[in-house]
C-alpha cells in the first residue's frame, strides 16, 4: 500500500491547525523543494512523514542524518530546493557534511532542520543546537510557532540562496508538537530554473579551493549581520519601560503570556545576532531579562556586548519553561500551587506482545554485560526486566560490547552482549560490528530485527523492503550483510520462543568468536501483527491453579495484572504472542475460552 | 469575534486515544472561530505511559502549554492520572474523571497496591468532580476504542460550544465509516454529566 498523494491540502476556510512538524512540510512545498531526506527521530520524524503526501516532492528516509544532509547537499548542487530534517542529536551525526557545506554554499536553496527536545521527552541528552549554528558559521532562524515555522521554512530557502549558504531551522518539542492555527499559501517554487552549473572551485573542498571558500564564509557572514539588524522577524515590541525581556522561539510565548505589558525583543534569526537592535533595545528599557530555555547562548552575546542582562541566574537551564515558570524566574516570588500527589509512577512500557520482552527476560538469566542502543528496547533498562547496563547513542552499543571485551584482556570474552534493533544496526552499528572482526574481538551481538523503526511510530528502513511512500523496494539482507563484514555465526531465533532463544544466546555468548543472534519477530505496531489479533488465541489465568507466585507478574507485560491474590490478564490488552504461559511452573495460564 | 477562553487539560495513558481526543476538541474550537494552541508528547505513547495534552483556546492565545494552576477543565481517562496532574485546575476548575483503572506497572507486578482512595482524593480536589464510567458507556455502544469520544462528551458540558460544533469537528477529524459511532460515544458522554446551572451554554470561561 502505498501513500496517496495529496496536492494542495488547504482547508477550504483557509486555517487549519498545523503541527510545527506539519507546518515546516507545508512552508518547504510552497517554497517548491524538489527533495527531502531524513531519519526518524522525536520530535522531527513528522515532517518528512508529511513531505511525503505533497505532489513533486521527492522524500526518503535516509539510514542515517548524516546521509539525509549528504543527499540534500547532492539536490542542492544539482539545482534544486532540498531539505533535511532530523532531531538535535542527529546533527551530530551529520555534522561532517554540514561543517563543509557551509564552505561550500548552495546551489537551490538548502536547509536543514533541527528538531531539539529540551526536557528529554524522548532524548538521550538535552543537547542546545543553537551553538551548531555558531560553530558552522550557519544562519538559523527559530520559529514560535506553526505560523511562523511556515513562513521562516520558506524564508530559509530564499536566505540560503541570497547568502550562498546552508541554513539551519531550529524547532523544539514545543514547536515541533504543538498545532496552532496556520494560513497555507500557494506554492511558488525557487526564482531560477534547476539545473546544475560545475563549479569545483566552489563544490570541491580541496585545501586550495576550501581555503578561499572560507574567506568567502567570513564575508556572508559579515553580510548577514547587516541582514540581522533589518530582518523582521528580530523585533522590539515596546512595552513598559521598566521591564526588558530578550527571548526567542516557543519561551517567546510563555513571555507573552506572563508579562503581557513589558517591553519584548523577539529573536527570529538566533544567529548571527542583530547586535545593535539588542543594544537599541537595552538602553530603552530600565531592566534586561534573557529568557530562554537551555544554555545561556542570547545571555552570553548579550552580556559580551556590555549589556548588563538578568538570565540563568534566575531562569532555569534544566528542561523546557512554561509561563509559570518563566514568571517566578523573572519576579523571584514562588507562586503556590498544589502539592503533587503522591502516586505510582506510570513510565512508558514496552507493548503487551512486544517481541523485545521474551529476549531481555531470557538475556537477564545471563548475568552479562548488556551495552544498549537507542530504541524501544531501551525501555527493558527498567524493572522489572531491569537488563541493560549502558546505553549512549545510536550505534553505540556494539562499539562498546568490544571496549568492554578487551578492557577484561582474557577474562573478556562471553561476559558482556551488545543489543541493538534494525534500524538502529543499518543506521552507524554495522562499522561496529566491523571492528569487532577486525579486531579479532568475541562479541555477541543480539539484533533485534522488528521489520520496522518502532520507537518513532514504525517507519520503513533498509531492511523492511520499502521506501517512505510506502512502495517496494529492495530488502537489505541482514544476515548476508553480517556474514559479508566477517561474522561467520550468524542465527536467526524466533523471540516469543523464550526458551530456545536462551538456548542460542548462552551458546554464543559462550563461543569465542563474533556472533550475531537476529531475533525476528514483527512489531505489534506493524498491520501485518494487528491483523493477527482477531484470530490469535488470547491468555486468562486459571485462578484455581494460579498459587500466586507472580513468577509471571514479574515479566512485565502491561496486559497481566496482579489482583492482590492471583495474577489476571486483561482481556483488552492480551495480545496473545504466548510468551507468558511456559513462565507459569502450573501451567495456570491458558487460551482465554470467549473472546472479551 | 466569540467571547470566552479557556484552557484544557486532558491527561490519560497511552493508547487510550487522548491524541484523538485533543484533535476533536481543538478543531471544534478552530471552527468555532477560536484561535487555537494545543500542545502534547507523542513519540513514545503507544507503551503506555501517561500522556497529557495542553489544550487552549480563545481570541488570541499565546503559549502552548497551560500554566500549572490555570486549567479550567481537566479531563482524565484514568484515576491515578487524574491526580497526578490535579496541579494544573485551577481553584474552582472541573475535573472529569474516567473511573477506570489501568494498573501502571508497580501496581501490576504486585509491588504496590492500585491506590484505593483514589476516589476520594480526586473529590477532595475540587467541588466540581464528575466520575464517569466512560469504559462502560464505550462498551455498550460495542466498541472500547470509543472510550476517548465519551469522555469529550463528558467535558464537553463544561465548554461554550454547541454540540453540533462537536459532531463537525468529528467529521473532520475521523474516517467516514468512524464518524457515526463516535458521535454516540460522544453523545452518550454527554448524557453521563449532568450541565452545572449557567456552566455550558453561556461561554465565557473564567481566566
Ligand atoms: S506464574 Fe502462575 S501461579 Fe505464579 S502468579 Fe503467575 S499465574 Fe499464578
Ligand atoms: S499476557 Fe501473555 S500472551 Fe498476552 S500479551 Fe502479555 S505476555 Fe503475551
Amino acid at each position: 500500500m502505498s501513500i496517496p498523494k495529496v496536492s494542495i491540502p488547504a482547508d477550504k476556510e483557509g486555517v487549519r491547525l498545523l503541527s510545527g512538524n506539519e507546518a515546516v512540510a507545508r512552508g518547504a512545498f510552497e517554497a517548491g523543494v524538489r527533495v527531502a531526506s531524513a531519519y526518524p527521530g522525536t520530535p522531527s520524524t513528522e515532517i518528512l512523514e508529511e513531505l511525503v503526501r505533497y505532489e513533486g516532492v521527492w522524500a526518503e528516509w535516509a539510514p542515517n542524518e548524516k546521509v539525509a544532509v549528504e543527499v540534500a547537499i547532492g539536490a542542492s548542487m544539482a539545482g534544486v530546493r532540498a531539505l533535511a530534517a532530523m532531531k538535535h542529536v542527529g546533527v551530530n551525526v551529520a555534522t561532517d557534511p554540514i561543517f563543509t557545506a557551509s564552505y561550500t554554499g548552495v546551489g537551490g536553496g538548502l536547509v536543514i532542520v533541527t528538531a531539539d527536545d529540551p526536557e528529554l521527552h524522548s532524548s538521550q541528552n538535552e543537547q542546545d543546537n543553537r551553538h551548531y549554528a555558531v560553530a558552522a558559521k550557519i544562519p538559523m532562524l527559530e520559529p514560535s510557532d506553526s505560523s511562523e515555522t511556515k513562513e521562516y521554512t520558506r524564508l530559509a530557502f530564499e536566505l540560503s540562496e541570497r547568502f550562498d549558504t546552508p541554513v539551519f531551522l531550529r524547532t523544539t518539542t514545543r514547536i515541533s508538537h504543538a498545532k496552532s492555527v496556520v494560513r497555507p499559501g500557494e506554492p511558488s517554487g525557487p526564482p531560477f530554473p534547476p539545473g546544475f552549473k560545475r563549479d569545483p572551485a566552489k563544490w570541491v573542498m580541496l585545501p586550495v579551493n576550501a581555503k578561499r571558500r572560507h574567506a568567502v564564509v567570513e564575508e556572508r557572514t559579515r553580510a548577514l549581520r547587516s541582514f540581522a539588524e533589518t530582518f523582521e522577524g528580530n523585533r522590539i515590541e515596546w512595552g513598559d519601560r521598566s521591564l526588558g525581556i530578550v527571548t526567542a522561539g516557543v519561551s517567546y510565548q510563555y513571555v507573552k503570556e506572563a508579562f503581557p505589558e513589558a517591553s519584548v525583543l523577539k529573536i527570529g534569526l538566533a544567529y548571527p545576532l542583530p547586535e545593535r537592535l539588542i543594544r537599541e533595545f537595552a538602553a530603552g528599557v530600565s531592566r534586561v531579562v534573557v529568557v530562554e530555555e537551555l544554555d545561556p547562548y542570547l545571555e552570553t552575546h548579550v552580556r559580551s556586548l556590555g549589556i548588563a542582562a538578568e538570565g540563568k541566574e534566575r531562569v532555569p537551564i534544566l528542561g523546557e519553561l512554561d509561563p509559570r515558570i518563566v514568571r517566578q524566574a523573572v519576579t523571584g516570588e514562588a507562586v503556590p500551587l498544589r502539592a503533587p500527589e503522591n502516586l505510582p509512577p506510570r513510565p512508558p512500557n514496552l507493548c503487551p506482545g512486544c517481541p523485545h520482552r521474551g529476549l531481555f527476560f531470557a538475556l537477564k538469566k545471563l548475568k552479562v554485560a548488556v551495552t544498549g542502543d537507542i530504541g524501544c528496547y531501551t525501555l527493558a533498562a527498567l524493572p522489572p526486566l531491569d537488563s541493560m547496563d549502558l546505553c549512549v547513542c545510536m550505534g553505540a552499543s556494539i562499539g562498546a560490547a568490544h571496549g568492554f571485551e578487551k578492557a577484561l584482556g582474557a577474562e573478556g570474552p562471553g561476559k558482556v552482549v551488545a543489543v541493538i534493533g534494525d534500524s538502529t544496526f543499518l543506521h552507524s552499528g554495522v562499522t561496529g560490528l566491523m571492528n569487532i572482526v577486525y579486531n579479532r574481538g568475541c562479541g555477541t551481538v543480539l539484533l533485534l530485527d522488528n521489520s520496522t523503526t518502532a520507537m518513532t511510530g514504525a517507519q520503513e528502513n533498509p531492511s523492511t523492503g520499502k521506501t517512505l511512500d510506502g512502495k517496494p523496494t529492495h530488502r537489505l539482507d541482514l544476515e548476508a550483510l553480517c556474514r559479508a563484514l566477517g561474522v561467520e555465526h550468524v542465527y536467526v531465533v524466533d523471540p516469543h520462543d523464550i526458551q530456545k532463544t536462551e538456548e542460542v544466546l548462552r551458546r554464543e555468548v559462550g563461543r569465542p568468536e563474533p556472533s550475531v543472534v537476529i531475533t525476528r519477530a514483527p512489531c505489534v505496531l506493524l498491520p501485518e501483527h494487528r491483523r493477527g489479533r482477531k484470530t490469535r488465541p488470547t491468555f486468562e489465568v486459571a485462578i484455581d491453579l494460579c498459587t500466586g507466585c507472580k513468577a509471571c507478574a514479574k515479566f512485565g507485560c502491561p496486559a497481566i495484572e496482579w489482583a492482590g491474590e492471583t495474577a489476571r490478564i486483561n482481556p483488552l490488552l492480551c495480545d496473545g504472542c504466548n510468551q507468558c504461559p511456559p513462565l507459569c511452573k502450573f501451567q495456570a495460564i491458558r487460551v482465554r475460552e470467549e473472546k472479551p | 469575534m466569540t467571547a470566552g477562553r479557556g484552557d484544557i487539560f486532558l491527561a490519560g495513558v497511552g493508547g487510550q486515544g487522548t491524541l484523538l481526543a485533543s484533535e476533536v476538541l481543538g478543531e471544534a474550537f478552530l471552527l468555532s472561530g477560536y484561535d487555537v494552541k494545543k500542545s502534547e508528547v507523542h513519540g513514545m505513547a503507544q507503551r503506555g505511559g501517561a500522556v497529557t495534552t495542553h489544550l487552549r483556546f480563545g481570541p488570541k492565545v499565546y503559549s502552548p502549554l497551560i500554566e500549572p494552576g490555570k486549567a479550567d477543565l481537566l479531563i482524565s481517562f484514568e484515576k491515578i492520572e487524574g491526580l497526578r496532574f490535579a496541579h494544573y485546575l485551577r481553584p474552582g476548575g472541573a475535573l472529569v474523571v474516567n473511573v477506570q483503572e489501568i494498573y501502571p506497572p508497580s501496581v501490576a507486578t504486585g509491588r504496590e497496591p492500585y491506590p484505593a482512595d483514589a476516589l476520594e482524593r480526586l473529590a477532595a480536589v475540587t467541588d466540581r468532580f464528575f466520575p464517569v464510567d466512560a469504559l462502560a458507556a464505550a462498551l455498550s455502544l460495542r466498541e472500547v476504542r470509543a472510550v476517548n469520544m465519551v469522555m469529550v462528551g463528558a467535558g464537553s458540558r463544561f465548554l461554550p460550544l454547541p454540540e453540533g460544533a462537536y459532531v463537525e469537528a468529528l467529521g473532520k477529524c475521523l474516517a467516514e465509516r468512524l464518524v457515526e459511532v463516535n458521535v454516540k460515544a460522544f453523545r452518550a458522554g454527554r448524557a453521563l454529566v449532568q450541565a452545572e446551572a449557567g456552566s455550558s451554554e453561556k461561554g465565557g470561561m473564567r481566566r
